[in-house]
């Protein structure tokens, strides 16, 4: 066309735009995965003794991406002989001096926070676009906070002269690797407790990435060690000369942990499962009621110890509630974890896949109506489309035991008092959530619930300050806040 | 979902009860969790071949605004021009949906854009601040009509319904809604005046009810305009209001949108909360001034790889 | 030894985040120990004070606004450029009379001491904060809040950690400053705002006048938009003057018993005490 600027350009009305998101995928290369990793203890990396290897695989692609050492009964016992050795003159360090250790830590994870992301989301499968944004901000969040706690502990718990307790084992989950890590870390440290810690079978390579952070910040050898492993490693751990064992996992282990310890003296806090009853009253805020729904059973794929996987509605709203839910849940998107547009990644490991496909089958017999959406899956890795099931009744499995995994469980309530007695009929207590505009109702209903955590008109939201843990068989103790450091000290009168 | 027939919320000459009963009954709107959601879709990644799809769409989705009180027939036909090829050099790149002006530019818009397609949308109702008569308003709605406007853009008495007065907010819509016949009607709901995201979506509703075509964030003549948490929450009024009445509602944020990638975000919030069918310039528009030459910048760089300077777009 | 001439340092004060003069276009020299001439600083004036407290006040609710975790990493960033400048304050301190080991000693417990307050950014109300079991079904929480704008006479020594020590517990509930310099030794702090300014510190957070307290103190006693004065530092012949000034607009008035000591009940000085009650029920 060479006339000017009056020529008209006619487009026809084009239909509207069927608009798909190109794949925009983090980049791999961002962090260099060895191919082999030894064992964190003395403030290197050391051989096993046992002479034996695990391969971490990817669960997204099911491609292995390193070897990592299967730490055996004598390199537990090298580690907390370690860990013992540098009590001592870490308890006695200045605090301030402990607590410029930390400081400098969080920062340096804050400065690598993609790099460990990203290596996050191959480990474990989790959506870059969570390790990013919600896993790595929180890690670097909770080592600076419990900096700041280290030399300042006489003004914490009035009346109290708080000293460590020493030799901390910390056994910790796949659903959060270098969360839980933090989580557990920072508080015994800060503290003036040395560590021994022992992360999660499937997903053992941000902790070993962080250790190698800890050795750049000069932590003394000693402070902090890693002795990775499955069960055994673990098992080992607890029953090693350790003063105090910190757990989270599954409530079966915690009790067996339990079981271990008795007579022993040693300190426990556990961490376990949950059975979170999300209660969405008639006069919530119901568009932002649906979006909390969805994070609080999708986030993270369900693996998560607070989920909201039981969705008791107010039986008034239902139909419209479910309806705007089905529809919200047709544009999850489901699928490659490194992809930034990810909303759902993969299942952490074949064997959860198979607990979850098992319980989810038994659902469908139990008579619930079953609703997941139309998504493609892709070929390879160990994928679980999110689920809905309606028509659930309190007796069904699916209502009653943790599925871990991306389905939610869908019962109906008519009075507020209905639905305090479904959310405490069950043996669990971590987290539960309320929707409802009522200021006064959110206090009444939060005071009745036996659950740790009480979110209110919001869903899995996390913080250094603010204590987490949970009721009845979902453990005991609190991590977070100012609550969270009693599980580290002990003092005269405590 | 299925889409029930037409079905009105309200009826032909509803009481002052019914309307007060109707905006009560509209859920509350939690703030936090608006904005934590709008934060969580301004993290999509928009790449290559989609990122193109959204820029195009965003061209032929502007609504290239001038209104000012120095607005010329030199300034509108510039204008004019621009918004039929906004790139000399690029005749591939689509034309904008309208020219919007004041209603005195109404002929010159007219003339100039010709049978290009572009439209004409005008304000009325004694825009910015809607404080006049109400006849003064009507009547001032057929004259742009009249004069060739394609579309009316009306503001809402603010002052009305920020005192509880909804049955004269909603009269008034109607009112102008009759006028302006055949002309579209977007309504202009001026969120920045409005205070709560709870008042944006009952206002939202009430313009529906009423009859509007388009329901619209701002004039643009205040801060704050058009953001992405106000944004959602009409959109989200639109859903349900389909859910209810059947009815398809179009959106338009106007003002503060300077970017192309302000503009895809805001697209990335209409395609998950409406989805496909709200994806085109019949049911969602950007009142823009600025904005085109930054997404004309950006296709230029998609096209090419490199990274653009200003100088080498028109300013008009 | 080269003839090459150094480039002498201006030495301005420190308000709003930039470095203007004197409005009174007044300078003094700062001395040293033996009474020579080391550089010379501006000399604030009223109007001087006028802008810092308006700049204070601008600046107040954005950074009362800003989370407790934010407000604590901003800190710990000032305290990353201090130990970066350490060589410079040590310098200067010496000038003032201290002995080398003297001044690397303050320097370091000036970096220790920023550190100390940032950790606490994120955590005093959780101590100094609590729920209230009051006598019937309500909810009924008191925190901290920050009492606002506050006015600063630091002490004429030590001439950093004093200024350090009482700036930082006023900064983190999220109060915003005007400190005056102590001006024998006006030095290190004029330097120190070089340091604030590379920091992350929000522009008008903190204002950093030289000059006079004698002249400068009684004009932010008086000043109706001042919420709070700390007289710590403050020569006691200044103190009753000030007090009865203070009293027109209610100020909170604050002295410590030590200008260079730390505690979370300094932080506590400078909060006001909200009371939220909300009842519980259907």
């Amino acid at each position: 066309m060479t006339d000017t600027d009056h020529t008209p350009v006619l487009h026809p009305a084009s239909p509207p735009l069927d608009w798909t998101y190109a794949t925009s995928r983090e980049a791999s290369d961002l962090v260099s995965v060895q191919d082999r990793y030894g064992l964190f203890i003395d403030g290197d990396f050391h051989r096993p003794a046992s002479k034996r290897y695990l391969t971490s695989i990817n669960p997204a692609t099911e491609e292995p991406l390193a070897e990592v050492a299967e730490a055996g009964p004598r390199d537990v016992e090298r580690a907390v002989t370690s860990a013992r050795k540098a009590f001592p003159m870490w308890s006695r360090l200045p605090a301030a001096e402990r607590a410029k250790y930390l400081f400098r830590i969080a920062r340096m994870v804050q400065e690598r926070s993609r790099e460990l992301a990203v290596l996050e989301t191959l480990d474990g499968g989790k959506p870059i676009k969570e390790s990013r944004d919600v896993d790595l901000p929180l890690v670097a969040a909770h080592f600076f906070y419990h900096a700041g706690w280290a030399d300042k502990l006489e003004y914490a718990f009035p009346g109290l002269k708080p000293e460590p307790l020493g030799v901390a084992g910390q056994v910790i989950p796949w659903n959060f690797p270098l969360l839980m890590l933090a989580w557990k870390v920072a508080p015994a440290l800060a503290t003036g407790n040395t560590v021994v810690l022992k992360p999660a079978e499937t997903t053992p390579l941000t902790a070993l990435h962080f250790a190698q952070i800890t050795a750049e910040a000069g932590l003394p050898p000693g402070v902090f060690n890693v002795v990775t492993g499955a069960g055994a490693t673990g098992a080992a751990l607890v029953s090693s000369g350790v003063d105090k064992i910190a757990f989270t996992g599954s409530t079966e282990v915690g009790k067996e942990i339990r079981r271990r310890l008795a007579g022993t003296g040693k300190r426990l806090s556990l961490e376990l499962g949950g059975k979170g009853a999300h209660i969405v009253f008639a006069d919530a805020p119901l568009d932002q009621a649906i979006e909390g729904t969805i994070n609080g059973i999708f986030f993270n794929q369900g693996h998560v110890c607070c989920a909201g996987s039981r969705l008791l509605v107010q039986e008034s709203i239902a139909e419209v509630f479910l309806d705007k839910l089905r529809s919200r849940l047709e544009i999850l998107r489901v699928g490659d974890p490194l992809d930034k547009n990810t909303d759902v990644g993969a299942i952490n490991s074949a064997s959860q896949l198979e607990r979850i496909e098992a319980l989810v089958e038994t659902g469908r017999q139990e008579g619930a109506e079953i609703f997941q959406p139309s998504c493609a899956l892709p070929e390879r890795g160990y994928w679980f489309r999110p689920t809905v099931f309606t028509g659930v009744s309190q007796s069904h499995r699916i209502a009653q035991e943790e599925i871990f995994g991306p389905v939610l469980s869908v019962l109906t309530f008519r009075t507020p008092d209905e639905a305090v007695e479904k959310a405490n009929n069950t043996p669990y207590g971590l987290a539960a959530g309320v929707w409802t505009t009522k200021g006064s109702r959110i206090l009444w209903m939060a005071d009745r619930l036996r659950s740790g955590v009480v979110w209110a008109n919001t869903y899995n939201k996390f913080d250094p300050a603010s204590p987490f843990g949970g009721y009845k068989e979902s453990g005991f103790g609190r991590e977070g806040g100012r609550h969270g450091l009693l599980a580290y000290l002990k003092a005269e009168g405590m | 979902m299925p889409v029930p027939a037409v079905a009105n919320l309200l009826p032909e000459r509803p009481s002052r009860s019914a309307v007060q009963a109707y905006v009560g009954g509209v859920p509350s709107v939690d703030e936090v969790a608006v904005i934590e959601r709008v934060a969580s879709l301004s993290t999509r990644s928009i790449k290559k071949d989609s990122k193109m799809a959204a820029l195009e769409l965003a061209v032929r989705m502007c609504d290239l605004t001038t209104l000012e009180g120095k607005d010329t027939p030199g300034k509108v036909r510039q204008l004019s021009a621009k918004g039929i090829r906004p790139d000399p050099a690029d005749p591939s790149v689509p034309s904008v949906a309208a020219i919007c002006v004041y209603p005195n530019m109404v002929p010159v818009a007219r003339a100039a854009l010709g049978n290009s397609g572009v439209k004409v949308a005008s304000v009325a109702t004694y825009f910015p601040s809607g404080q006049a008569p109400l006849d003064i308003k009507l009547d001032e709605t057929r004259r742009v009509v009249e004069l060739g406007a394609d579309e009316v853009d009306m503001v809402i008495d603010r002052g009305a319904f920020l005192a509880g007065h909804y049955l004269e907010v909603y009269e008034e819509i109607r009112a102008v809604k009759e006028a302006c016949a055949p002309a579209h009607l977007k309504v202009i709901l001026e969120t920045g005046e409005l205070g709560t995201l709870d008042d944006v979506r009952k206002a939202s509703m009430l313009a529906m009810a009423a009859g509007a075509d388009f329901i619209k964030t701002s004039t643009g003549k205040i801060n704050p305009a058009a953001t992405l948490p106000v944004t959602l929450v009409m959109l989200e009024a639109i859903r349900d209001y389909r859910r209810l009445s059947g009815v398809q509602v179009g959106m338009k944020p106007a003002g503060g949108i300077k970017t192309a990638k302000d503009s895809i975000r805001y697209l990335v919030v209409l395609n998950e909360t409406l989805g496909r069918d709200w994806m085109s310039p019949d049911w969602f528009r950007f009142g823009a001034s600025s904005l085109l030459n930054d997404i004309l910048m950006q296709i230029r760089w998609l096209k090419t790889g490199r990274y653009q300077s200003p100088d080498y777009f028109t300013k008009d | 030894m080269s003839d090459r001439l150094d480039v002498r340092k201006t030495y301005k004060l420190f308000i709003g985040g930039e470095f203007p003069r004197s409005e009174s276009g007044r300078s003094y020299p700062a001395l040293d120990v033996d009474g020579a001439v080391v550089a010379r600083v501006a000399q604030a004036s009223r109007k001087d004070v006028r802008d810092a407290v308006r700049a204070a006040r601008a600046a107040q609710e954005g950074w009362a606004g800003r989370t407790g975790y934010n407000r604590g990493q901003i800190l710990y960033r000032v305290a990353e450029m201090l130990e970066d400048r350490a060589a410079g304050f040590v310098e200067q301190l010496k000038i003032g009379g201290s002995s080398r080991r003297q001044a690397e000693v303050e320097v370091e417990q000036s970096i220790d001491r920023i550190v100390w307050y940032a950790g606490w950014c994120d955590k005093f109300a959780q101590v100094l904060g609590n729920l209230n079991p009051v006598a019937g079904p309500f909810f009924n929480i008191s925190t901290p809040e920050p009492t606002g704008v506050v006015a600063i006479i630091a002490p004429e020594k030590p001439a950093l950690l004093g200024v350090v020590s009482r700036l930082a517990p006023v900064l983190v509930p999220g109060n915003t400053a005007v400190l005056v310099t102590s001006s024998s030794l006006p030095l290190p702090a004029a330097t120190f705002a070089e340091a604030l300014a590379t920091s992350d510190v929000p522009g008008g957070v903190i204002n950093i006048l030289t000059g006079a307290a004698a002249e400068l103190t009684p004009w932010l006693a008086g000043h109706m938009d001042v919420d709070a004065i700390d007289l710590t530092g403050s020569d006691p012949s200044l103190v009753e003057a000030a007090e009865l000034a203070a009293a027109d607009n209610v100020k909170r008035v604050v002295r410590f018993d030590a200008a260079d000591s730390q505690s979370p009940y300094q932080i506590a000085a400078f909060t006001e005490t909200k009371t939220v009650w909300h009842p519980k029920g259907l």
